[in-house]
This record gives C-alpha cells, structure tokens and sequence, in this order.
C-alpha cells in the first residue's frame, strides 16, 4: 500500500519538474545541480536552494527600495545587483527569472526608468512562482522522504 | 622530517556571494580539492599570510601587528572578477606581484562575458578565465595548472629539508588546513532515493543539451591565446 504512495508521489514529482521544464522556467543547470549531490553533501541541492531564495530576495528588496526612491538615480548600483541575481539564477537553472533579469538589466543600463520599473514587477513575478513550485516540489519530496522512512522502518510493505 | 605527499590540492575560492561561494567549495570538493572560501579579496591575502607590503614569510620583514605566520600550502586562487572593495583583478595583481605567492595559478570567475575584461585578467597573469555559472568540466582544466606548483613546491621542500638543520626558520608547509565542512549527513539514510527522485520525463520535451561555453557562442576574441576550449567534457 506504501509502496503505491511512493509510485504515485513519485510520479507528481516527475510531472511536475516535466511542466517546469517545459515552461522554461528551468533548465538543465538545475540537473546539473543533483549531480553535484552525493552521501558527503546529502543536503546540498535543498541548501543551495535556500541561500537562492534567500539572497534574491534580498536582492529584489534592494531593487524595490532603490527604485521606489523619487531621486533615485543610481543605475549603476541597480546593474551589480542585477548582475548577481542573473549569475544566481543561471547557476541555479533558473531560466525565466534569470531570462527577466537580463531584460531588466538592459533597461537600467539605458536609465530607463520606467522600463525599470516594469522589469522589476516582472522579475518579482517570476521569482515568486518559482519559489511556490520549488515549495511544492520539496513539499511532495517531504512526502516521498516520510513513506521511504516508514518503509524502511517496517511499518508497511509494498 | 618531510611530510608525507599530499594528494589533494587545496583550492581557495573568493566571492563575495554566498551563494557563489556554496557551489564553487562543491563544485571544487567533487573535483577532490580541499577547499577554503573565504568572502574577499583582502580575507584572501590574510589566509595566504600577506599582510601589506610584508610578507610573512621573510625573516628580516618588520611587523609590529602580530601576524599569524602559519602558511598554508595553496594550489590554486579561484576568484569571482565583481566584488565590492578589492575586486579579482586588483587581488590577481596582488598575487602576482608577491614574490612568495606569484607562482600560485589564479583563475578570475565572472558572469559577464566582457572581453575587454578577459584579456586584461589573462594578460594580468590569469591562467583561466571562466564564465558563469562554472561547471564541473571547467575545473578538469585547472588540474594542469594546480599539478605544476605543487610538484614544485615538494622540490622546493626537499631542498629546504636538506639544508636547514633542524632549528630552521623556515616553516613546513602547514598540514592543518581549515576545513569548510559540507552539511551534516540527513538523520535518515534516503540517499539512493534522491538520485531517483529528480527524473524528468524526457519523452515531450526537449531538453537543451548545448553545453558549448557561452563565450564560445557569442563570439568573443581577444588577442591572446585564450583558454582552450576543448571538446573534452569529463562531466561527472
């Protein structure tokens, strides 16, 4: 019965990081990722992934702060924090938000503003869906890790 | 006495991201280095043991701050070009302008493909330049490099054990070298599972499977020999 759950998750799992590719909201830097995964470094993928989320939103805060001030006009700060979130995201896999940010990255190295602007709301977008699916993605590989525990420990066989 | 042979090489990576900083340290252990990050380019000239204008290494140098003068054994500097304060290229200078550290191999990382920028590091005396995101093929390149100065750091030790009795001044270099450790193993062994878990059906999709370097598609040229990009990939 277990082992059905497993199958079925595992089959979620599969479809879902299908439709993200498809979507090209990743690409195969994120494969590359696992590879780099192993019995030393068990945790590595879902840490990497944190500090991810973690510095872009940083950066994306920035971004809003500095863009939302009447006088601001430092592009060339907008551009390093740019430069960074594209490096992250390519490293990542993360070919939409990092896709975005090259598109926001020309606008402000024009100093347009409003193109700015709409860059970042874009980049914000991209950034938040990709954190729900990766949330969802790891919510479901919780599940899967949760069954595999309990058939390991006996309390059901396949 | 002589030490025993290392066989890893020790690799210290500078940037200023943490994000950076977590794939390169994995990237260069699964490449068998040692590594040790650190998150600029002035922490990275205290770790090499040079202090400004001194060097720790020479016995009649005057310090009057006291300096930790263990040295470590370096094989090689991998450094993000972009940071704020001392960038890649002034700590490549730096490097290179140092008597006792010059021969270490300094590789610039960035993720702008900005050709001006890469001929300048390279004419710098940078052995590589990489653009980002680095991958695991990459690093193959660097074996070569990291391979020369430690062989001749193991000549340069033989002879310095034959002629130092034994009060010499002269430190081995150190064997204790920190160890950025890798997150601690899950409580529960699921790891078999994991490789299997991250499938993707690749029936309906095409997955883009070009893995040319990105200065190699957009065309860049510089004048010098730039780094060989050779087909061979040694993906793990």
């Amino acid at each position: 019965m277990l082992g059905l759950g497993v199958d079925r998750l595992q089959a979620d799992i599969n479809r879902l990081l299908a439709s993200l590719f498809h979507q090209g909201v990743l690409d195969e830097h994120f494969l590359q990722l696992q590879q780099l995964q192993d019995e030393t470094s068990p945790n590595f993928v879902y840490d990497v992934i944190n500090i991810y989320f973690d510095e872009s939103e940083k950066l994306l805060r920035n971004l809003r702060l500095l863009l939302m001030d009447r006088e601001f006009s430092d592009y060339k700060k907008i551009g390093l924090h740019l430069n960074q979130l594209v490096g992250s995201s390519s490293s990542i896999g993360a070919r939409r938000v990092r896709n975005v940010c090259v598109a926001f990255r020309s606008a402000s190295e024009l100093s347009n503003r409003p193109g700015c602007l709409r860059g970042l709301e874009v980049a914000e977008h991209e950034y938040h869906y990709l954190k729900n699916m990766m949330h969802e993605l790891f919510q479901v590989l919780s599940f899967i890790l949760l069954l595999h525990m309990r058939i390991k420990l006996g309390y059901g066989r396949q | 006495m002589g030490m025993a042979a290392e066989s890893q090489f020790h690799v210290l990576a500078v940037d200023d991201s943490l994000f950076d900083r977590k794939l390169i340290e994995r990237l260069l252990q699964k490449s068998s280095c040692q590594v040790t990050t650190v998150d600029s380019g002035s922490k990275a000239l205290e770790f090499l043991g040079l202090r400004q204008g001194i060097e720790s290494n020479d016995p009649n140098a005057l310090s009057t701050a006291p300096v930790n003068h263990q040295e470590v054994e370096v094989n090689l500097i991998i450094t993000d070009y972009c940071m704020p304060g001392m960038t890649g290229f002034d700590l490549l200078k730096k490097v290179k302008e140092s008597s006792a550290f010059k021969n270490i191999p300094v590789v610039i990382m960035s993720s702008e493909n900005v050709p001006a920028r890469i001929s300048r590091c390279l004419e710098e005396g940078a052995e590589e330049f990489f653009l980002k995101p680095v991958r695991l093929a990459d690093l193959n390149k660097l074996k070569p490099h990291m391979m020369k100065t430690k062989l001749k750091n193991q000549k340069l030790e033989e002879i310095e054990e034959l002629s130092k009795d034994e009060n010499g001044t002269v430190a081995a270099a150190a064997a204790v070298v920190p160890e950025i450790k890798g997150s601690t193993k899950a409580e529960i062994e699921v790891l078999p599972l994991q490789q299997d878990l991250l499938l993707v059906q690749q029936g309906d999709q095409t997955l883009s499977t070009n893995n040319k370097r990105k200065s190699m598609e957009e065309g860049i040229s510089t004048d010098r020999p730039r780094p060989r990009f050779d087909g061979i990939t040694t993906a793990v």
